[in-house]
């Protein structure tokens, strides 16, 4: 029995190419995220040890407001001079330096703009001369305050070389300093891992970047020849006390690389939600093409039946065969993986610049996750197929192949009972318990309950699409074959549902929250003119906060202010505030109902963090500032959450202790009579010099601030692609195993006299209607889940619903060319049947 | 066109016709320069024993399969040598098919059947033309079903109704009443006879029934891919007779 299967399979490799394929893309999925995510890890780790090999131990102080690499970046505590001495007394100490190293030095390109690295920060630090590892390329280290030295990965990206007056971004507003040395790093690069390095002297360190005298943000130790790291760090911990971090090189290389790899896990979890969708697609098709198989081989498992082989064996003959296919699939799909996790280290590479990737690297992981999905999801998705195998009656050997209609009743009233129980996971998932896991589940399971539905649906729509093409006898033929088996039909389209319904899913639910946040934007920004600028790292794009002054006294302003943003420790938690110059100011600039100035002891906060911690007017709050001590406000008035930017806000006063201490936005209103067109120049004038941001006008900054949206969508676009491709091969699969079966009736039409085009026209059709069949479901179910979780959002502020037609209509549009594209190879296989051959064949 | 179909007095011809599968030691010669006229209007048999190359004569004549050596003509026009777009036209306007296995389509209903491949070559019926046929072959109420609800004969009288309605220059028939039984045969044997005598259509038809041979106006015996003998106006004995005589025995 065993032989026969295998020798069976053999001579059908087509078959097993198609069936094949759908794993193999799926388990590529997967194993490539397995395998990106270990080789960055790996990266991250040699960068990191790399980075950190100069030191020995060091020393810095403990975090005041702890946040995780997730979640933004960490605002160091600055440390005292008189800590470097303390230090250097340490025995087995040979050498403690005083170093500033923090990200946010910004350096103007010679274009004037600012220059980006893509990810990796802008470290600005105080120049102590050069290590092991450090080469100087040109010029020397900055000796006097306005000199600067950058590495080289900075003078390429900035076109600037020494001799040029380079602005720099800092703390400060823009500085213009001489450059006066290039560095690079050993074996010719020009960066570790991308980072971008500016060098001053110590003292204009301490001013642009802690905005502080006499401070350091670190002390790195040497320890003497002899001395263990780990010893000479106990010491030194045990002298200063808890309020500091000591730890050796190596040490901080681990923290650091653990930090990344938690950011790498969520990236790999993301990545592997979207294997999970083109695996579940998968099993769609692979269903599909067992089903065919089985009706394909009824006379063979039917003579294998008489020939005494039983039930069991029938079946394990069909799973048999999975396995085989699942295991070849999932070798294969690992081998693609690996291609695909080498190409995303090397792009993600290219983009980090001068990134050097480690080399690639199969975990365990990816081997395992790879053969237990491919094999599952083969033979779980054969087993139906199976069991309906097992069943073919002896007697249909004798008989001509004929495969009656079952009917339809036990599959939709299952589907009908599946879905309802998806809806009520979903129900549950959204409006009860809000887990993720069963709305996830919900919506798995209503697709599984819509696909089983499909095939009742499938007749008349099929059926009344079909009648597009009804004009010529070729798409008559098509429509009547796309109806022919309701069951496969539905199957092969449902695969392209899931993927499409996905899709135009968040695309309604982004859609509408971009909706809902630009119409309350629209709603509750006054200002006509907005200071701000594209985040594209974890630190906001900031502007001189003399800016904001100077606005306000150009004719025809009404009001001008600033807000600085940052995160805070409110009674122990970490809280989210904002801080202007002048709240009054800044309620008439965004057009809120007058609010009081804030003196340097007060705060306000919205009704709903007044009630969630139990606030009110005249309550004492105490807030510990990211740099600086803990202060204790007064709460002098609350207002309503969506009249001001900011839920909590702080005084002025409050933004010399922050991490960041340049306000992020500006809002500028204007006086009656004034026009933004009178305006607009003048203030675009005075952000010229903080080239992060720029002055627009307020519907430009409505647009702005949603684009994210877009971007969003379009990822989910693209990373759905795949499950969309597989449906695509399900299509193609679907046609060509359709073509075989009507080997005869195609020799007949052709013998009759139908054309070769007109048999190609004939077979497109066919796939036209599916594919077209399979993106209506998709869009339809898609935009009835979207709905569901939009509706359940909107006690969250979303209350748009807003139906993507547009997009619909583009994914109805490109199901109908993924439909003729998807009949290409099986129509040509169609049209070059030999006529003769075709009549004969059985 | 239509005036030199009318002329010709021969419907199909093979002249010095070879047939040559496969190539060296795998060589089989399936015709050897067989040559035969079948006149207009007349009711021909090909009979011979299995792999004597009756049905590969047939699908060279119809153009289906390609000769290896020698000419086929339909009408006036020479088969050999033509494009797959020329044979598409030519099998679909001029040359009518019957086969063993009925093959018809089982989406489309008897009618659409019977009308696939005018509609194919997007001509409309003639009316009277049609309700002669559908008259004929006496299907009536039951040209709106699908072919799965017919019986073998009844699906077969429909495939006999679809090769007359475009009013081929021949209908060629590949054993017609092979899967049949003998009283549904009978019946299709009369109506392929019934339209040769009243609508002078010629047919050629494979079979190795001698029965089946009687219905026709002459009998052609092939062996070994060469014609071997011939009989005009042949009943059930003198075919038999003729197939001892010939050891043509199928």
């Amino acid at each position: 029995m065993l032989r026969a299967t295998l020798k069976s399979l053999l001579s059908r490799k087509l078959r097993l190419v198609l069936s094949g394929l759908a794993v193999v893309l799926g388990v590529m999925f997967v194993a490539g995220a397995f395998v990106t995510t270990d080789t960055l890890g790996r990266t991250f780790d040699n960068l990191f040890a790399e980075g950190y090999s100069q030191v020995d131990v060091a020393v810095t102080a403990k975090p005041k407001v702890a946040v995780s690499e997730m979640e933004g970046e960490q605002i160091l505590t600055p440390l005292p001079a008189a800590l470097v001495d303390q230090v250097a007394k340490v025995g087995g100490v040979e050498k403690a330096t005083g170093v500033i190293s923090d990200d946010g030095a910004r350096v103007i390109g010679s274009d004037g703009k600012v220059v980006t690295s893509y990810g990796p920060p802008r470290i600005g630090m105080n120049w102590v001369g050069t290590d092991d590892l450090m080469q100087m390329r040109q010029g020397r280290g900055p000796e006097k305050d306005n000199e600067i030295a950058v590495n080289e990965a900075v003078a390429k990206a900035a076109g600037i070389k020494v001799g040029d007056q380079v602005g720099v971004l800092t703390q400060l507003p823009k500085q213009t300093f001489t450059l006066v040395g290039v560095w690079g790093y050993t074996n010719d690069r020009d960066s570790i891992g991308g980072v971008q390095e500016t060098a001053f002297t110590t003292a204009q360190a301490q001013r642009s970047m802690l905005g502080q005298s006499g401070m350091f943000t670190q002390v790195v130790v040497d320890v003497t020849k002899d001395q263990d790291p780990a010893r000479v760090r106990d010491q030194i911990a045990a002298q200063l006390g808890s309020g500091y971090d000591v730890k050796t090189g190596k040490q901080l290389a681990a923290d650091s690389a653990a930090e990344f790899k938690e950011a790498l896990g969520f990236f790999n979890n993301i990545l592997l939600g979207f294997a999970g969708v083109a695996l579940f697609v998968g099993t769609f098709l692979i269903l599909n093409t067992f089903s065919i198989i089985v009706a394909q081989r009824t006379r063979e498992l039917a003579l294998m039946r008489a020939l005494g082989a039983g039930r069991r064996q029938v079946i394990n003959s069909v799973l048999v065969e999975a396995l085989v296919i699942g295991l070849i699939a999932a070798v294969l799909g690992l081998a693609a993986g690996i291609g695909v996790g080498w190409l995303l280290v090397t792009l993600f590479g290219s983009i980090g610049g001068g990134l050097d990737p480690a080399p690639v690297g199969v975990p365990l992981a990816a081997i395992l996750s790879s053969l237990i999905v491919g094999v599952v999801v083969t033979v779980v998705a054969a087993v139906l197929p199976a069991v309906r195998a097992s069943r073919i009656s002896p007697i249909a050997a004798m008989q001509d192949v004929a495969t009656p209609d079952r009917p339809l009743t036990r599959v939709t009233v299952t589907g009908g009972v599946i879905g309802a129980i998806g809806a009520a996971l979903l129900g549950v998932g959204l409006y009860g318990s809000g887990s993720l896991w069963l709305i996830l589940g919900g919506v798995l399971v209503t697709f599984i309950g819509v696909a089983l539905l499909t095939p009742l649906i499938a007749k008349p729509v099929v059926g009344g699409l079909g009648r597009l093409f009804s004009w010529s006898v070729p798409g008559r033929l098509g429509r009547l074959n796309s109806g022919r088996n309701p069951r496969r039909t539905a199957i092969t389209a449902a695969a392209l549902m899931v993927g499409i319904a996905l899709v135009t899913g968040v695309t309604v639910v982004i859609g509408s929250v971009k909706a809902s946040v630009a119409a309350t934007a629209e709603d509750t920004v006054k200002a006509e003119i907005v200071i701000g600028g594209d985040q594209n790292g974890p630190r906001p794009p900031v502007f001189d906060d003399a800016v904001l002054a100077e606005a306000a006294k150009i004719p025809g302003v009404r009001a001008a202010a600033g807000i600085w943003n940052e995160q805070v420790l409110i009674d122990g938690e970490r809280a989210y505030v904002t801080a202007t110059e002048n709240l009054a100011e800044l309620a008439e600039a965004f057009g809120s109902p007058a609010l009081p100035a804030l003196k340097p002891d007060q705060m306000a906060v919205s009704t709903k963090q007044a009630t969630e911690h139990g606030w009110a007017t005249g309550s004492v709050v105490k807030v510990q500032m990211p740099r600086g001590g803990e202060h204790s406000y007064t709460i002098v008035t609350t207002y309503d959450e969506e009249r001001v930017p900011g839920s909590i806000m702080l005084p002025a006063a409050a933004t010399k202790e922050f991490g960041i201490t340049q306000p992020s936005f500006g809002f500028v209103r204007l006086a009656d009579g004034a026009t933004v067109a009178q305006v607009l120049p003048q203030v675009k004038a005075l952000v010229a010099d903080s080239p992060e941001v720029n002055a627009t006008d307020r519907s430009s900054f409505i647009d702005q601030q949603v684009g994210t949206f877009d971007t969003v969508i379009l990822m989910v676009q693209v990373l759905l692609g795949l499950a969309i491709l597989i449906a695509v091969l399900g299509v193609i699969n679907t046609l060509a195993l359709s073509v075989l079966e009507r080997t005869r009736e195609l020799g007949l039409l052709r013998a009759v006299g139908l054309g070769r085009a007109q048999t190609m026209r004939m077979v497109t059709v066919e796939a036209v209607v599916i594919s077209v069949f399979g993106a209506l479901l998709g869009v339809v179910v898609g935009s009835g889940l979207g709905a569901a979780v939009v509706r359940a959002l909107e006690g969250e502020g979303i209350t748009d619903l807003v139906l993507p037609w547009g997009q619909m209509g583009l994914y109805l549009g490109l199901a109908a060319i993924v439909g003729v594209l998807a009949a290409v190879l099986p129509s040509i296989k169609a049209a070059r049947l030999n006529v003769l051959a075709a009549i004969a064949h059985d | 066109m239509i005036g030199t179909r009318a002329a010709e007095p021969v419907a199909a011809r093979a002249d010095d016709v070879w047939k040559v599968y496969g190539s060296e030691e795998a060589r089989v010669v399936a015709l050897r320069g067989v040559s035969a006229s079948f006149a207009r209007g007349k009711f021909t048999a090909i009979m011979g024993p299995s792999g004597s190359g009756k049905s590969t004569l047939m699908h060279c004549l119809a153009g289906l399969d390609t000769v290896t050596r020698g000419s086929v003509h339909i009408g006036g026009t020479e088969v050999t040598g033509l494009s797959d777009k020329a044979l598409t036209r030519l099998r679909r306007d001029r040359v009518g098919f019957i086969f063993q296995q009925f093959n018809l389509l089982p989406t489309l209903t008897a009618a659409e059947n019977i009308r696939l491949p005018l509609d194919i070559a997007g001509r409309k019926p003639d009316p009277q033309w049609w309700d002669t046929v559908i008259g004929t072959v006496g299907l009536g109420d039951r040209l709106g079903h699908r072919p799965n609800q017919l019986s073998g004969g009844q699906q077969q009288r429909v495939a006999c109704a679809r090769a007359l309605m475009s009013r081929p220059d021949v209908i060629f028939a590949d054993e017609p009443t092979g899967n049949l039984d003998s009283k549904a045969g009978a019946e299709i044997l009369s109506f392929l006879r019934s339209s040769v005598m009243e609508h002078g259509q010629t047919i050629v038809m494979v079979t190795h029934d001698p029965v089946a041979a009687s219905y026709t106006d002459r009998v052609v015996f092939l062996a070994d891919g060469a014609i071997v003998s011939e009989l005009e106006n042949p009943t059930p004995e003198t075919v038999l007779e003729a197939m001892k005589a010939g050891e043509v025995l199928v």
